[in-house]
């Protein structure tokens, strides 16, 4: 494992600021495991991709221009979230490529984003954790992070050296959960039966936890999961990496 | 043009998600699709390297599309065949019609093509006392029951058997309403003998073109039936149907494209019939039509040409897109209310009929990229899909509430100590409303989401607070 | 319409934002025409002689056709007389006018009703030659003329096609050659057909059925001087 440090600049993101901030604590602890000093720019709001998916490019060249004048001085920028990773990443670049100096600013902080469990892996050489985690989990390929920015073997790669945990692969794994940011809003019908063939396929896995590695899709799915009654426990993959399963699952509470 | 229901998307799929015997038919197509495109790629190590190339090649074709469709209709000529140019959809109606009454024509075999639909001919024959007979036998069941195609190229997919026969039964009366039609060979039995009377009866024969080859002033036809070959072949005329971005340049082009184009459909190495036509036939030829037309049609393509949506024009009609979409998997084809569904219909269908008609169709969208990933051509079609978006946004044809939410949290994102604000009250809100549960059942404004789920409570502080708090000495 | 035509080619050309191509344009797009380059050519098919031989035999049985073969050209009237009594099809054939075809010694079975033509659709079994075979899809390309009517290859049920060793090539841009070299550059007949096993459909309940509307069976005799014994 690469011992020389950096300092990252960790973009907590809207929904774990909001619902999860033991996301974002995990995070920070993998991170400093892996030899990383971490900062939370207090400037950081959203990374605009609401703005930009609904067509509002306007505000999201705003919002993009912020998050790289809070985040350009770090080494690295880290998200708990392939989608917020990939929209810096992948879009900021095209978002602002009718202004040049703004563009050179978002691709080389393009260059230094990353998802948090594929920079563990793939840019801090962390080969394994030292959590424990007793059960069988499932594990959900979250789009963007899986299509924009490559993310596949690396959770798997650390939740195989998690004393106790079991995966069982999700048939499927690949489809997308029916979350889509504002999509499940505007189109809830459709949403609800593309969640309902995901939640019966977690459920066939026999697995007792669901992991992904993106808040909004684990927000979708714990949501339907709770209202259809299935006794599946939802965490995002950090909390189990980084031995922080103490917090009630996602839509649970302490008392259940 | 072809009557659209696309405005009506929502209650379309609502449709849609209530028809069981439709859910059970993209069930299907949800595996065995997605299964077979996987496994014929998987078998081919150049598959990757094919698919750069076809893009490059239709990018090519696309910037030089005037001569090469100037070659191609010299070539055509040269040939004995002839070019007829077509503004839009009524120009190729009244073309064909032209070339239809100018033989007499009564009965009009067609081979499976989109532009056929995309400008109504089928009906408009009709109008004009010509009779049009599809002979895709997928065509041929939704042409019986007056039903438009749910699927680009399984176009009765949402039909089961015993719907079929019950429209072969209304169809057919000339046969023995007695006889047995339960099983799919009999049905197959019998569409193969009533079509083939119409095969040889015919005065025209229509096709489309999955490629207009530049090189030899040929059109290839790719189908798994033979119906497309008995439709170019035995009828007094031929008249090719295609619109202007079909054209490649050689026929070592069409060998590429061909390649990826089975295998992204089907999952086949080779559609069992790939036929390429040049011109009427020869003076000596014992059979073939005596008249080789082709009619381009443009119909917005050149418009597209000059716009951000310009890649949509590689498209090869595969299919694969709707094969592997969810929004499709969820609602099939004839939710999206026009010719052209999935992915790539919620791209070209605002293109060609507007997006104040078809706006409904770039929002129904995750953007999950699965389309983009297995489309043999590379369209980048979530980017083309969020373009859309940006238009109706500029034109103010979002709903007024949502583009207000928006507004409002893009407002409190440019200025992060009223975001934190409101955060930290949002967080505490919803948490209590969670109470014992840690989720919510029910939540004011949120209800597209809590009516079919519940919401998870927040932790209570957000993080930025507690990240103060743990920083304060 | 010759100014619809002018219409839509000057709106191509302000969608490209340029006026016509420059004479430099025009020559690179006629030298690629003339000398096509060929994209990324599987190296499946890409195999010694024998090995594309076997090759084409596999990938022709996965397309559902069935093959046999024939040591000596002259042989082939007692393959295709032994193919249609172990199917139980009529001794009745509908030959290519074509010499390859149409010389063949058919006397030797004489029982054997053989005539040459095009097709009407009352023909149960055709039998027509092929201009090459692809080894890379088990593709037969088949071509049209006055002595190949293309009505031999759709209208009846099944179509028997006879293919020679030496006509097998590994992938479908050296059968443009072999076209090519037959008709000349840039002539084409009117009808060139890669046929790859029987007509079928899956439009019913996508349950794969044979014999949608052309042949139900394709039969491919394989002319190899090297067979010992069919396979």
């Amino acid at each position: 494992m690469s011992e020389r440090p950096a300092r990252v600049g960790l973009f907590v993101t809207c929904l774990v600021d909001l619902f999860r901030p033991t996301v974002g604590f995990a995070a920070v602890k993998l991170l400093e495991e892996a030899g990383c000093t971490v900062e939370v720019p207090r400037a950081q709001t959203c990374c605009g991709q609401p703005a930009y998916n609904s067509g509002d490019r306007a505000d999201a060249k705003a919002i993009a221009a912020r998050v790289i004048a809070a985040f350009e001085p770090y080494d690295y920028v880290v998200a708990p979230s392939g989608s917020c990773a990939g929209m810096i990443r992948e879009h900021y670049p095209t978002l602002l490529a009718d202004d040049p100096a703004m563009q050179k600013r978002a691709q080389t902080l393009a260059a230094r984003t990353y998802e948090l469990v594929s920079f563990l892996t793939d840019v801090r050489g962390m080969s394994g954790v030292t959590a424990r985690f007793d059960g069988t989990i499932t594990y959900h390929d979250s789009c963007s992070g899986l299509r924009e920015l490559g993310v596949k073997q690396q959770p798997r790669k650390l939740l195989a050296t998690v004393a106790g945990l079991r995966l069982a692969e999700l048939p499927g794994a690949e489809i997308c959960c029916g979350f889509g940011g504002t999509f499940c809003i505007k189109y809830p019908a459709i949403s609800d039966k593309i969640v309902s063939e995901k939640t019966a396929d977690i459920a066939a896995t026999g697995a007792t936890t669901l992991l992904a590695g993106d808040l909004g899709c684990l927000l979708n799915m714990a949501g339907k999961l709770k209202r259809e009654g299935r006794p599946i426990a939802v965490r995002h993959v950090a909390e189990v990496l980084a031995g922080m399963t103490d917090i009630a699952p996602i839509g649970e509470s302490k008392a259940e | 043009m072809q009557h659209a229901t696309s405005r009506h998307f929502k209650k379309n799929a609502r449709r849609a998600l209530d028809d069981a015997q439709l859910q059970r038919a993209l069930g299907h197509v949800k595996k065995n699709f997605v299964e077979r495109r996987a496994a014929a790629a998987a078998r081919l190590p150049e598959f990757e390297a094919l698919r750069d190339r076809a893009r490059d090649i239709k990018n090519h074709v696309l910037e030089n599309l005037d001569v090469y469709l100037e070659r191609f209709e010299a070539k055509v000529v040269a040939n004995g065949g002839q070019v007829h140019w077509c503004a839009d959809a009524e120009a190729a109606r009244q073309t064909i019609l032209r070339i239809c009454r100018s033989v007499n024509a009564k009965l009009v075999t067609r081979g499976k093509t989109m532009i056929g639909e995309e400008i109504a001919l089928n009906d408009f024959l009709e109008a004009n006392a010509i009779t049009p007979v599809e002979t895709d036998l997928g065509e041929y069941i939704i042409q019986l029951r007056h039903e438009p195609p749910s699927h680009l190229i399984a176009p009765a997919i949402h039909v089961n058997k015993e719907q079929v026969a019950e429209t072969f039964r209304a169809a057919h009366t000339d046969l023995d309403p007695k006889r047995p039609l339960t099983e799919p060979p009999a049905l197959l039995a019998e569409a193969r003998a009533k079509l083939r009377s119409r095969f040889l009866a015919a005065d025209v024969g229509i096709t489309g073109a999955n490629f207009l080859v530049a090189e030899t002033g040929s059109s290839i036809i790719v189908t798994n039936e033979g119906n497309g070959d008995l439709t170019q072949t035995l009828p007094k005329i031929h008249i090719v149907l295609a619109s202007l971005e079909k054209v490649v340049p050689t026929l070592e082009d069409a060998a590429t494209i061909l390649r990826v184009l089975a295998r992204s459909a089907t999952g086949q190495e080779m559609s069992v019939y790939t036929t390429v036509s040049t011109g009427p036939r020869r003076a000596d030829d014992l059979d073939g039509p005596e008249q080789y037309h082709v009619v381009l049609l443009d119909n917005g393509r050149s418009r597209m040409l000059g716009s951000e949506f310009r890649e949509a024009l590689r498209c090869i009609r595969c299919g694969a897109c709707l094969n592997h979409c969810p929004i499709y998997h969820a609602v099939g084809g004839h939710a999206y209310g026009w010719v052209y569904s999935g992915p790539i219909g919620a791209v070209l269908t605002p293109s060609l009929i507007g997006v104040e008609e078809a706006g409904h169709l770039p929002n129904a969208s995750t953007f999950c990229g699965r389309c983009e990933s297995v489309c043999p051509m590379r369209i980048p079609l979530p980017k083309m899909m969020r373009h859309w978006r940006e238009r109706e946004f500029e034109r103010h044809l979002s709903p007024p509430a949502a583009r207000w939410a928006l507004r409002l949290w893009a407002f409190a994102a440019k200025r992060p100590a009223l975001y934190r604000l409101g955060a930290r009250i949002g967080a505490r809100l919803l948490k209590l409303r969670g109470g014992q549960s840690g989720r919510i059942a029910s939540l004011p404004l949120a209800g597209g989401w809590t009516a079919h789920r519940d919401m998870p409570a927040p932790e209570g502080r957000t993080f930025q607070q507690l990240w103060a708090e743990r920083s304060r000495p | 319409m010759s100014d619809t035509r002018g219409q839509i080619l000057g709106a191509i050309r302000k969608s490209l934002r340029r006026e016509a191509p420059s004479p430099q344009m025009q020559a690179e797009i006629q030298a690629r025409l003339a000398h096509p380059p060929r994209g990324p050519v599987p190296a499946r098919g890409q195999l010694e002689p024998r090995a594309r031989l076997e090759l084409f035999v596999a990938m022709a049985k996965e397309a559902a056709c069935t093959i046999v073969r024939v040591a000596d050209v002259a042989t082939v009237p007692s393959a295709v007389a032994d193919y249609l009594a172990r199917e139980n099809l009529p001794a009745k054939l509908r030959v290519a006018p074509d010499p390859a075809v149409a010389d063949l010694p058919w006397s030797t079975r004489p029982l054997l009703e053989v005539s040459t033509g095009r097709s009407d659709g009352s023909d149960e079994v055709s039998l027509t030659p092929a201009l090459a075979g692809i080894a890379e899809t088990g593709t037969l390309m088949l071509t049209s003329g006055p002595e190949r009517p293309t009505t031999l290859n759709f209208l009846p049920e099944t179509h028997i096609v006879m293919l020679t060793a030496e006509q097998v090539v590994g992938g479908m841009e050296e059968a443009w050659d072999r076209l090519r070299e037959r008709y000349g550059r840039g002539v084409m007949p009117r009808t060139v057909n890669l046929v790859t096993g029987p007509s079928r459909s899956a439009d019913i309940e996508q349950t794969l059925q044979m014999g949608a509307h052309g042949p139900r069976r394709l039969h491919i005799i394989l002319v190899d001087g090297e067979a010992t014994a069919e396979p």
